[in-house]
């Protein structure tokens, strides 16, 4: 059954409160840019991916590759919340042994597509699945999200004018546009704007939304599905820290986690939303 | 060995890409604006629809191969050497080697045979940094025989390859009809006084120097070790157990190549003297391939004296 716009909003937080736990127990990771993309991760794995956990190698299921392979525990918690594996296994990320490295690893992980975790790398690879799909004539769709920071990387606009030449309409890229990386906001590290005139010049088509609006993420990607010749952007605004009032828009959770006493704080806030 | 036909392994590359594109279909040729040059042209005649030209950009097009290779594909990735290995290292490591994909990134204009080029295109470290990475088979071939031969056994292979190919015409040594088979070096010329391991175009100037020994009354066992990466370490003990004495000869630096993997087995297995001929450490430059070699002591006669040394060393150590 398809789970409704509320159902998703509640799985968004869900996996928020996953991800804040998984990290303050591995001590280390990265919340930040895990939170301004729960609703979207919600929205792919609970409604909008052609998908079974149950089966994670089916051949013509959709594809998902996660270019910012930093937000790792936003899809270890979308992955065990879907069922590919235990929710009670996300509690060993980044610990010896466990099959939850920092950054994901294909074929470790169900459910997990490719190795990612050096920026700039997955648009490339998701131009490779979606073009296999495009030869093979699969109905398939791949999607790719990146961080806004890591289109500073020059590989995404090798790969954003190889996506526009073959035509690759199947493939849908997700840009979490908020605004902060490591050292602070993006346009001081170096400047995105004006974002969505550079991807147009590429020939993508653009969509633009509020990154935590679920019905708005949902529509969007119904629109860029609809696509017959060109790839599509779907372009985010989103919070960084999303969800948690200390950590929204604060560049220092980017790559650090909760200290107990915010641990309890951020717990609290994100039981209250829970239903 | 002059008598010997001169053929250019690029070609025998893409002679074997045509016979693929025919017998598998599954597989992909990606190349960077150098179709013409690596010879992935001859797969693009034969399957267009399965040739994926990626304009100048080896990062993507490294990326693109895995993708292919993650949805099932056979990836061939092609260019020049020094970018094939070089300008998407990275791209290699992370999204080739580490989740063993199976891409095939065949390299040509390898080396300081390139020529006038120059320094910019000659590929002399290569080896040493795909050798590093691992899951990663590295591949050299002898002639442009065995080139065909390595292309029909890297396909069938599932997992990630690094195959470096010349650009000029040089002296085939191996036959027609030779097999290829993963990590399995061949020994050209037996010999009981002194091994020299040989890689790529080298094998040719190895045996040049083994009859230049023979003059001298030193039979020298000559080692084609086409595969790099895994080294074929039985074959080295064998023969070194037999000889006590080793030259390893190779187009590329004398860091991180050959001449390292086999420094680096004898020395915990089997310590005995080895003299490494290939470049030390430098930069190349513009000039014909025979005056480089000359000039970057690469020829048979730099073989040759290599070889002298090493059996100098193994004289002083049994007094």
């Amino acid at each position: 059954m398809e789970c409704s716009i509320s159902d998703i909003e509640n799985k968004a937080n869900i996996l928020r409160l996953d991800v804040i736990r998984m990290t303050t127990e591995a001590g280390s990771g990265h919340p930040g840019g895990s939170l301004s993309a729960a609703d979207m991760m919600a929205v792919l794995y609970f409604r909008v991916l052609n998908h079974d956990p149950s089966n994670p190698l089916w051949e013509d299921r959709d594809r998902f590759v996660l270019s910012k392979g930093h937000v790792a525990p936003v899809l270890y918690a979308a992955l065990a919340e879907s069922g590919y594996f235990p929710t009670e296994e996300l509690i060993t990320l980044r610990k010896l042994g466990s099959r939850l490295q920092g950054h994901p690893v294909r074929g470790k992980v169900p459910g997990v597509e490719m190795s990612t975790g050096s920026l700039g790398q997955g648009l490339s690879m998701a131009c490779g699945i979606a073009l296999t799909g495009k030869i093979d004539k699969k109905d398939y769709h791949v999607y790719c999200l990146l961080g806004d920071g890591e289109l500073q990387e020059g590989q995404n606009w090798e790969a954003a004018m190889f996506a526009h030449h073959y035509n690759l309409s199947n493939l849908i890229a997700f840009v979490d546009r908020n605004r902060l990386q490591t050292t602070g906001n993006t346009e001081n590290a170096m400047s995105l704007d004006p974002l969505p005139e550079k991807w147009k010049a590429f020939g993508w088509n653009v969509i633009i939304i509020d990154g935590h609006n679920v019905r708005q993420i949902i529509e969007a990607c119904e629109k860029a599905k609809g696509s017959k010749k060109h790839p599509t952007v779907i372009i985010m605004n989103t919070v960084k820290g999303k969800g948690v009032s200390f950590m929204e828009n604060n560049a220092d959770f980017h790559g650090k986690t909760c200290k107990p006493v915010e641990y309890e704080m951020a717990i609290k806030e994100l039981k209250e939303v829970i239903q | 060995m002059s008598e010997k036909k001169k053929l250019a392994q690029r070609d025998y590359y893409g002679k074997a890409l045509a016979t693929l594109a025919a017998k598998d279909s599954n597989v992909i040729v990606l190349d960077a604006d150098l179709a013409g040059s690596t010879k992935t042209s001859e797969f693009k005649k034969v399957a267009p629809e399965r040739f994926v030209e990626v304009g100048i950009a080896e990062q993507n097009m490294i990326g693109v191969a895995s993708g292919l290779a993650a949805s099932g594909k056979t990836a061939f990735a092609s260019t020049f050497a020094v970018f094939a290995s070089g300008r998407c290292w990275e791209q290699i490591r992370l999204s080739v080697a580490y989740p063993k994909l199976n891409v095939k990134i065949v390299a040509t204009h390898c080396g300081i045979s390139v020529g006038e080029d120059g320094a910019s295109h000659q590929a002399l470290e290569d080896l040493a940094i795909m050798r590093a990475l691992p899951n990663m088979t590295v591949i050299a071939p002898a002639d442009a025989y065995e080139t065909y031969a390595a292309t029909m056994a890297i396909a069938n292979y599932n997992g990630p390859v690094y195959m470096r190919l010349g650009r000029s015409e040089f002296p085939t040594i191996m036959p027609e009809d030779v097999k290829f088979e993963i990590g399995k070096a061949t020994v050209m010329r037996e010999g009981c006084d002194v091994t020299i391991i040989g890689v790529g175009q080298m094998v040719a100037n190895c045996l040049d120097a083994s009859e230049e020994l023979v003059k001298e009354g030193i039979e020298a066992e000559v080692i084609n070790m086409s595969t790099i990466k895994p080294l074929d370490i039985g074959t080295i003990y064998d023969s070194v157990s037999k000889t006590g004495c080793c030259v390893t000869a190779e187009e590329h630096s004398i860091i991180g190549g050959l001449g390292s993997a086999v420094a680096e087995f004898l020395s915990q297995e089997l310590p005995s003297p080895l003299t490494r001929v290939g470049t030390y450490d430098v930069f190349g430059e513009s000039g014909s391939p025979n005056a480089l070699f000359e000039k970057y002591g690469l020829t048979a006669a730099d073989i040759v004296n290599a070889v002298h040394r090493s059996i100098d060393k193994k004289t002083e150590m049994k007094q």
